[in-house]
C-alpha cells in the first residue's frame, strides 16, 4: 500500500486556497441527496455536523452521552490558539505554523499544520459571532494569555471554561440544524462497527445504549470525531467514557492507525491519592503563566513548603530553561518533574509531586487578580485536595492527557478507506509527537467548521455511490459480528470486574509505556498485555442483560478493545527507537538527559495495518518532508 | 468509613422502583461520591449482580452528566458542587445516605438513577442560539463588548445543563436553565437581533415539555452547582414581557 498524503502542490501559503478552488463541488440542490454520518459531538463532531447541515446535507449525528453538549471537549479549560496578533507582539500565521511544527518535534505534516494556522483566525471570528463569551479587556476587545511552547500571547479564553464555551457554541449551531431537520440526532448510541460496501464506507452499526437494540445506519460517507484514547492508561484527565472503540473497530475494517505511541502527558495534574481513584484532574497549563514550579534542593526534605527558605528551593525549570522558564512545552515539563521525583526530591506523602507556587504572583499582582484569572481552578483544587492554594503551593504531577496518534488521514482528512473521514483528536494529523497547549480546540474546530465542508463535497462529487439499503449483506454481517461480540462478553461469567482489569492494564501501560520507555520495559509490556487479555476473556464478570441499559457491558466492550489496542501502541513505541515529543526512549538522549531525535531514520509517520488479534500488524511509512521549517534539535534553553 | 446506603433501583422506564439497602465498606474520605458508588458496584459485579446504573463522564464538574439526589438534595450537601465533585470527607462513619434520581415529569427515569434529559436539548433547539452559518463572520474585534457585560454573560453561560434546578423545584420548572441561556445571548450585542423570537420559542417549548412555572422559591439557585443567580430569571421575565409586547401577543 502506498500512502499518499494528497498534499497539494504550490507554495505553503497557497496550497489550501488553490486546493479549495480545484476541489469538486456538489451543487446546492444535490446536497440533500447525500447522507453523511458524523460520529461524535465534541468540538470536531458538532462543528462538522452543524456546518454540513447548514450546507444542506442530510446529517446523522451520534454520541454516547445523553446530550451532544456533554462530549469530552466540554472539559477543556485553558484556551484556544489563533494567530490574530491582536497583541502586536509579533505573531503571524507563519509563526503559529512554525511553533506547532517545532512543538510537534518535526513529526507532523507541514501542509496540514500551515492550513490549521491559517484557519485559526476564522475560528475566533466564528465563535464570537455565535456568542461565545471570550474574556475581554476593559476596552471591550478580546483578551489573550500565553501558553507553553510559544513566546507570544495568542491564546483566547473564557475563564477556565474555554472548551465548555466553544462546545456550547458548536452545540447551539448543531441544535439549530436539528430544529431545521438537516441533522438527526442519535444520543446514547455507541458505534460498534463500520460498514463497507464494495470497498467504500457506507454506514455504521451501533448499539442503542438505552434499549440494547443493534441499529444499522446507511450513508454516503462517515466522519469519525470520536476523540482520543487516553483512558487506555485507566487514570487520565479524560472523561471516563472516552474510548478507542470507534477508531479501533474502523481499524479492524482496514483503516490504518498512525503513530499510536505519541501520547501526551500533561505536567500539571492533581497527584494520585489512592487505588480508588477513577480519574485525574487537570490544573490548566495557563497556571504556569503565574505559578512557579519548584522542589526542595535536598533529597527527602519533608518540611512544609513555607519553612523551606528561598535558597533551598530549586526552581528547576527556570534554572534549566532560562528563555522559556515555567512555560516550556508539556513533554519537557513532565519529564523534568519525573526526573526530580526519581531523584528523591518529590513532595507530598507519596513523593510523587512538585510544587506550583503562586506566592510571588500574589505578592506582585494581588490576590484579586489571581482570583480573577484562576479562581475556578483554585476552587476545584480546594474541593479535591481540601487545600487552599492561595496560602500553600499546589502539588502537581504529570498524567496522561491527550493522544496525538490516531487514524491515518490525508490532507482531505480522509483515511485510506474511501469515504471514512476522521477529525479532531481521533486523527493523527497536526500535532506530530507533541501537541502544544490550546491547539486541540483549534484543530477540532478547524477540521469541523472549515476543512471537512469542502473536502467531503470533493469526495461525494467524485465517488460512484450506488444506493445502499440497510438490508444489504454487509450490514447484516456487521450486525451479526457486533451481536456475537456482545454475547461473548456476557458469556464469560468470570470472577473479576472490568474496572479491576482496566486498572491493571493502566498500570502496565503507565509503568512500561509511560513517560519514559526502554527496549526492556516495552518488551515486558508486550509480554504482559496478551496475558491480561487472556485473563479478561476467561475471567471477566459482565452481569446484566444485553437488551437494556447495561453500563457494565458498555465498559467491558471498551476495555476489550483497549486490551487489543495496547499491544499496537506498545509495538509502535518499540519500533520507534528515537525520542521525540511525548515519546521518550531512554536509549536515545543527549548527555544532559534531553530527548534525542533520530531524523535520519525516523522522519516518517508509522501507519499500522491490522492483520488479526495477536498477529503482527504491518507498518506503512509516510515519509515527512520539511520544506519550510528545518528540523533542529528542539531547545527551550 | 462504613456507610449505609438506600439506593433507588428501577429496572426500566415502565417498571416500579424502590429503595434498596446496601453497605459501603472501607470508604476513604478522599474518595468522590461516585468513586464510592464504583466500589459498591465492583462488589455487586463480583457477585454477578446487576450494577447500579448512574450517569457520569467528566467527573470534574463540567459536563453536567452526573445527576444524583443525595439525602433529598440534588448534587448533595455542598453548595456549588456537582455530585462527582462531592467528597466522602463530607460524611461520617456510620451515616445513612439516600440516593435517588432527578424527579420531574419532563425527566423520566430510564433505569435506577439514570434519567432522560433530552427535553433540555429540545428547548435549546427551539431557539437557544444565534443564527449564524459558518463563514462570513466579521472580525472578532469588530464589535467591542464592554468587559462588565462580557463577564455577566459568562456568569450565565457557565450553566452545565445538569437539570438540578428542575429536580429541586417543587414545580419542576426549567426557568433557571432557560434564563441562563437567554440572558447570555440577550446581553451580548451578537444575540440582540433574535432576542424576542428566542425567548418566546424557548418558553413555549418548555411548556410543551411539561416543565412547570416559576413561583420564586429560589431552590434552583441554592442547588445550582455553578451558582447561576436567580436574577437571570428576572431578566428573562423582562425579555418575555417585551417580546410579547413586540409580537402583539
Ligand atoms: C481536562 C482537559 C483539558 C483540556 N484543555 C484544553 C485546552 O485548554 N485547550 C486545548 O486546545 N485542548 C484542551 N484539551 C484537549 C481537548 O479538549 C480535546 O483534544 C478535544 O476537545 C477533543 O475534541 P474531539 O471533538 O476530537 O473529541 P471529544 O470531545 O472527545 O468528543 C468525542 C465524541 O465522540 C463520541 N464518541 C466516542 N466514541 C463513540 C462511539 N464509539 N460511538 C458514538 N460516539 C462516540 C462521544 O460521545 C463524543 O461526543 C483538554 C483536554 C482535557 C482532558
Ligand atoms: S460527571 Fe461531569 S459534571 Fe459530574
Amino acid at each position: 500500500m502506498t500512502l499518499d498524503g494528497q498534499v497539494p502542490s504550490g507554495s505553503i501559503g497557497d496550497k489550501w486556497d488553490r486546493h479549495k478552488f480545484e476541489m469538486k463541488l456538489v451543487n446546492p440542490a444535490n446536497k440533500r441527496k447525500f447522507t453523511v454520518i458524523v460520529v461524535g459531538t465534541g468540538l470536531a463532531g458538532a462543528s462538522a455536523a452543524a456546518s454540513l447541515g447548514e450546507l444542506g446535507y442530510q446529517v446523522l449525528n451520534f454520541c454516547i452521552q445523553d446530550s451532544p453538549r456533554r462530549a469530552h471537549s466540554i472539559a477543556a479549560q485553558g484556551g484556544i490558539n489563533a494567530a490574530k496578533n491582536y497583541q502586536n507582539d509579533g505573531d503571524s500565521i507563519y509563526r503559529l505554523f512554525y511553533d506547532t511544527v517545532k512543538g510537534g518535534d518535526y513529526r507532523s505534516r507541514e501542509a496540514n499544520v500551515y492550513r490549521l494556522a491559517q484557519l485559526s483566525v476564522n475560528i475566533i471570528d466564528q465563535c464570537v459571532a455565535q456568542g461565545v463569551p471570550f474574556a475581554r479587556e476593559y476596552g471591550g476587545l478580546l483578551d489573550n494569555r500565553s501558553f507553553g511552547g510559544a513566546q507570544v500571547s495568542r491564546t483566547f479564553y473564557a475563564r477556565g471554561q474555554t472548551g465548555q464555551q466553544l462546545l456550547l457554541g458548536a452545540y447551539q449551531s448543531l441544535m439549530r440544524q436539528v430544529h431545521q431537520r438537516t441533522v438527526r440526532l442519535f444520543t446514547r448510541r455507541e458505534m460498534l462497527d463500520l460498514v463497507l460496501v464494495d470497498g467504500k464506507t457506507r454506514g455504521i452499526v451501533c448499539r442503542n445504549l438505552m434499549t440494547g437494540a443493534i441499529e444499522r445506519h446507511a450513508a454516503d460517507a462517515v466522519i469519525l470525531a470520536t476523540g482520543g484514547y487516553g483512558t487506555l492508561y485507566y487514570l487520565s484527565t479524560n472523561a471516563v467514557n472516552s474510548n478507542v472503540t470507534a477508531s479501533w473497530r474502523a481499524h479492524k475494517r482496514g483503516a490504518l492507525f498512525a503513530n499510536p505511541c505519541f501520547t501526551q502527558i500533561h505536567p500539571t495534574c492533581i497527584p494520585v491519592t489512592g487505588e480508588h481513584q477513577s480519574k485525574l484532574t487537570l490544573m490548566s497549563e495557563s497556571l504556569r503563566n503565574d505559578g512557579r514550579v519548584w522542589v526542595p534542593k535536598k533529597q527527602g526534605d519533608k518540611r512544609p513548603p513555607e519553612q523551606i527558605p528561598e535558597d533551598e528551593r530549586d526552581y528547576y525549570l527556570e534554572r534549566k530553561y532560562p528563555s522559556f522558564g515555567n512555560l516550556v512545552p508539556r513533554d519537557v515539563a513532565s519529564r523534568n518533574a519525573k526526573q526530580v521525583c526519581d531523584d528523591g526530591r518529590g513532595v507530598g506523602d507519596s513523593g510523587l509531586a512538585v510544587y506550583l507556587d503562586f506566592r510571588d504572583a500574589i505578592q506582585r499582582l494581588g490576590v484579586g487578580t489571581i482570583e480573577e484569572k484562576y479562581g475556578n481552578l483554585f476552587h476545584m483544587y480546594k474541593k479535591i485536595t481540601d487545600e487552599d492554594a492561595y496560602r500553600v503551593p499546589m502539588r502537581i504531577y504529570p498524567a496522561i492527557h491527550y493522544t496525538m496518534g490516531g487514524l491515518w488521514v490525508d490532507y482531505n482528512l480522509m483515511s485510506n478507506v474511501p469515504g471514512l473521514h476522521v477529525l479532531g483528536e481521533a486523527n493523527f494529523s497536526d500535532h506530530g509527537a507533541n501537541r502544544l497547549g490550546a491547539s486541540a480546540l483549534m484543530q477540532g474546530l478547524a477540521d469541523g467548521y472549515f476543512v471537512i465542508p469542502y473536502t467531503i463535497g470533493h469526495y461525494l462529487a467524485g465517488a460512484m455511490l450506488p444506493k445502499v439499503t440497510m438490508d444489504h449483506d454487509a450490514f447484516k454481517e456487521s450486525s451479526d459480528r457486533v451481536q456475537r461480540h456482545i454475547n461473548r462478553l456476557l458469556s464469560v461469567k468470570g470472577a473479576r470486574g472490568v474496572r479491576e482489569i482496566h486498572r491493571e492494564l493502566g498500570r502496565i501501560m503507565w509503568d512500561h509505556v509511560g513517560m519514559s520507555r526502554s527496549e526492556q520495559s516495552l518488551r515486558r509490556a508486550l509480554s504482559e498485555i496478551p496475558k491480561l487479555r487472556d485473563e479478561f476473556w476467561h475471567n471477566v464478570s459482565v452481569p446484566g442483560s444485553p437488551d437494556n441499559l447495561n453500563q457494565s457491558l458498555e465498559y467491558a466492550g471498551r476495555v476489550a478493545d483497549y486490551l487489543e489496542f495496547a499491544e499496537l501502541l506498545t509495538l509502535d513505541a518499540l519500533e520507534r527507537r528515537e525520542s521525540c515529543g511525548g515519546h521518550f526512549r531512554e536509549e536515545s538522549q543527549t548527555p544532559d538527559g534531553e530527548a534525542l531525535r533520530d531524523d535520519a531514520n525516523y522522519t516518517y509517520v508509522a501507519a499500522w495495518e491490522f492483520t488479526g488479534v495477536g498477529s503482527a500488524p504491518i507498518v506503512h511509512k509516510e515519509p515527512l518532508n520539511f520544506e519550510e521549517v528545518h528540523p533542529t534539535q528542539r531547545s527551550y534553553k | 468509613m462504613r456507610l449505609h446506603l438506600k439506593i433507588w433501583r428501577q429496572a426500566g422506564p415502565d417498571a416500579a422502583g424502590r429503595l434498596v439497602d446496601y453497605v459501603a465498606d472501607r470508604i476513604s474520605p478522599d474518595m468522590s461520591f461516585l468513586e464510592m458508588l464504583d466500589v459498591v458496584n465492583e462488589a455487586l459485579i463480583r457477585n454477578g449482580e446487576d450494577a447500579i446504573a448512574f450517569d457520569s463522564d467528566c467527573r470534574e464538574g463540567i459536563c453536567g452528566m452526573c445527576s444524583l439526589v443525595v439525602n433529598g438534595v440534588p448534587h448533595g450537601p455542598d453548595r456549588g458542587t456537582t455530585v462527582c465533585q462531592l467528597h466522602m470527607r463530607r460524611f461520617k462513619d456510620g451515616d445513612t445516605i439516600t440516593v435517588e434520581p432527578w424527579r420531574a415529569k419532563a425527566f423520566p427515569v430510564m433505569k435506577d438513577l439514570v434519567v432522560d434529559r433530552s427535553a433540555f436539548d429540545r428547548i435549546i433547539a427551539a431557539g437557544g442560539y444565534i443564527s449564524v452559518n459558518v463563514g462570513g463572520a466579521p472580525d472578532g474585534n469588530a464589535i467591542p463588548v464592554p468587559k462588565e457585560i462580557a463577564d455577566v454573560a459568562m456568569d450565565s453561560a457557565a450553566c452545565i445543563g445538569c437539570g438540578a434546578c428542575v429536580a429541586a423545584c417543587k414545580n419542576a420548572s426549567a426557568h433557571l436553565f432557560m434564563s441562563a441561556k437567554i440572558s447570555q445571548l440577550a446581553l451580548l450585542p451578537q444575540g440582540r437581533a433574535e432576542r424576542y423570537r428566542r425567548v418566546l420559542s424557548m418558553i413555549d417549548q418548555a411548556d410543551a415539555e411539561g416543565f412547570g412555572s416559576c413561583s420564586n422559591e429560589g431552590e434552583c439557585e441554592a442547588v445550582c452547582p455553578k451558582e447561576i443567580p436567580i436574577s437571570n430569571i428576572a431578566r428573562m421575565t423582562r425579555e418575555y414581557v417585551k417580546a410579547l409586547w413586540a409580537a402583539g401577543r
